[in-house]
């Protein structure tokens, strides 16, 4: 009764995550696509919902090969007695025979994780998607490749027989979210005058961070179901471990994501400590079951000056990810999977992962969680690829430019966010102030000038 | 008649309205503008990049009175809104033509009574 309580609400508190990624995305993104960036972030998880249902679950836990389920695939038809586990467990879903809840709570709880997934991709291709190419891709990441590689990891596929660990998902899905980000911004391309011709980098600040900050913390509650809820047992200890080291790591990160801003940007700029809280999270994903509470601070440490260098970094080789989804969520789902490999130690959940690197296990359980990292990398940016090209050349997957300019919201939903609102823009310079001096140099008047709409792309 | 235009500091919006009280005024209109004179922009950042706000955001204040109350309207505005840094503003005066009360179809001096 315990465990599936648990399980149930933990699902729960994941599941109130979409609130906060929508919050978070429309915060850092222009008024005139609240609308848009608001409705993928909602629409996505009844996409999610299905494509899971129908297909996904099967895919990810159903018994079949090392790379993906054959058994019980569509609809949650497979044959299956749980609560039974190990042993007494009949039935095709057995990679997930180890925790004693109804199959419905197993099926839902793992529901919620593909659809953070999916939520991710939405904040890096904004602003220029087309609405409908945004719910064929979920419908595919969902129903295709999240569970192949869930299969794998989870599955009782060939990355976990080898010796791989991620226990709530640093790989499994904040990863696999950022790859198909990091694909679906690349191949459309980035926001019409984001970046001038000379490779000028423009600034489109976001409108409205008290919305992100919302989003911040309400992620941050909903990771206290993700993390601690991945035991799927009312396990006392370790419960209370994991989210002692998930809290850890979100206020080191967001310390260390403060410093780092500061440092390099001359001020703590907001936008990066809440990109800064969110790696901490996305980094301790993995590991947090294995590590001791002083290791999980020191990877936040790491993940929020990590995450402020990767956004500047994504940013100057042209990447155009208005939240972030790339730096927090790729560049810190691969550092957390590092990080098991790293800092593992036993004692914290004896017989799994070994002692890390660090904690004088040698370098094996390093090696197989960089094994992991690269095929899961590579299988997913690829396929993600090849879904958004199959797109791109059928259905379309940008909006006119027009669109674009006027904003998604009435061109793609014929609504806008804030009617009754007067919206008052100042009129940016558009001029990339980058490496000109200190703040205290203003560039000449002639050389600030009304936007120019030569965009690259 | 004359058209008196004051854009000021938005902080000192209630200053120069208190003095307005004291000095009297027929009427008044205030706008919230942007704009610039010899001060210059701010600069702002956004994740990484810099960029430069061109434009400050000022407030208009417009008063149209008789020609022998507007040097008084003037220097309650010029007392009130003085901070000595570049950016105080700037007061316009012109000549007003003709002035029309809506509600009863009087112009001119009786208009602005």
């Amino acid at each position: 009764m315990a465990d599936t309580l648990w399980v149930l609400v933990t699902a729960i508190l994941v599941f109130f995550m979409n609130l906060g990624f929508g919050c978070v995305e429309a915060g850092f993104q222009q008024s005139k696509n609240c609308v848009n960036i608001l409705s993928k972030n909602f629409v996505v998880f009844a996409c999610s919902t299905l494509a899971f249902w129908f297909l996904g679950w099967g895919l990810m836990f159903g018994d079949g090969t090392p790379w993906f389920g054959l058994q019980g695939l569509f609809m949650l038809g497979g044959a299956d007695n749980s609560p039974a586990t190990g042993d007494a467990y009949q039935g095709v879903y057995s990679a997930i025979n180890w925790t004693g809840v109804p199959l419905l709570a197993k099926f839902f709880f793992q529901l919620v994780f593909a659809g953070t997934a999916a939520t991710i991709v939405s904040g890096s291709v904004g602003g220029r998607i087309k609405y409908l190419s945004f719910i064929l891709f979920s419908f595919l990441l969902v129903g295709l490749i999240y569970p192949t590689v869930g299969h794998w990891i989870w599955g009782g596929g060939w990355l976990a027989k080898s010796g791989m660990w991620d226990f709530a998902g640093s790989t499994v899905v904040h990863s696999v979210g950022g790859w198909a980000a990091l694909a679906g911004a690349l191949i459309l391309g980035p926001r019409f005058g984001k970046y001038g011709p000379n490779g000028k980098i423009n600034v489109i600040p976001g409108h409205n961070l008290s919305l992100a900050l919302i989003g911040t913390f309400v992620l941050w509650l909903g990771w206290f179901g993700f993390n601690p809820g991945s035991t799927m047992a009312a396990d006392p200890r370790l419960i209370s471990h994991i989210c002692v080291t998930t809290n850890m790591a979100a206020c080191t990160a967001i310390l260390g994501a403060t410093i780092a801003s500061w440092i390099l940007l001359k001020k703590p700029d907001f936008g990066m400590t809440l990109n800064g809280c969110l790696a901490g999270l996305v980094a301790i994903t993995a590991p947090c079951a294995f590590v001791s509470v002083g290791s999980s601070a020191v990877i936040g440490f790491i993940a929020g000056i990590l995450v402020v260098l990767a956004v500047i970094f994504f940013d100057r080789v042209y990447v155009d990810d208005p939240v972030g989804a790339t730096a927090v969520h790729l560049v810190n789902g691969v550092f957390g999977t590092l990080c098991v490999g790293l800092f593992a130690e036993d004692w914290v959940s004896p017989n799994t992962t070994g002692n890390g690197l660090l904690f004088g296990g040698g370098a094996k359980l390093l090696m197989a969680q960089l094994t992991g990292i690269v095929a899961v990398g590579i299988f997913t940016f690829l396929v993600a690829a090849i879904f958004w090209l199959l797109l791109k050349y059928t259905v379309g997957i940008r909006v006119s430019l027009q669109e674009e300019i006027e904003g998604l919201d009435i061109g793609e939903h014929g609504n806008s966010a804030y009617p009754d609102f007067v919206i008052r823009k100042p009129h940016y310079s558009m001029v990339s102030l980058g490496n000109v001096g200190s703040e205290e140099e203003i560039p000449e008047k002639k050389s600030s000038r009304r936007p120019s709409y030569a965009g690259k792309g | 008649m004359k058209k008196i235009e004051a854009i000021i500091r938005p902080e000192k919006l209630d200053d120069v309205r208190i003095a307005l009280e004291r000095a009297g005024y027929p009427g008044i209109t205030i706008t919230e503008i942007e704009g610039h004179g010899l001060q210059k922009g701010t600069v702002q950042q956004w994740r990484g990049e810099k960029y430069k706000v061109d434009f400050l955001p000022k407030i208009k204040v417009e008063i149209v009175s008789h020609d022998e109350d507007a040097e008084k309207i003037i220097q309650a505005v010029l007392q009130a809104s003085y901070t000595g840094a570049v950016g105080d503003g700037k007061i316009f005066i012109s000549e007003v033509d003709e002035v029309v009360r809506i509600r009863t179809r009087e112009r001119g001096d009786k208009a602005l009574v």
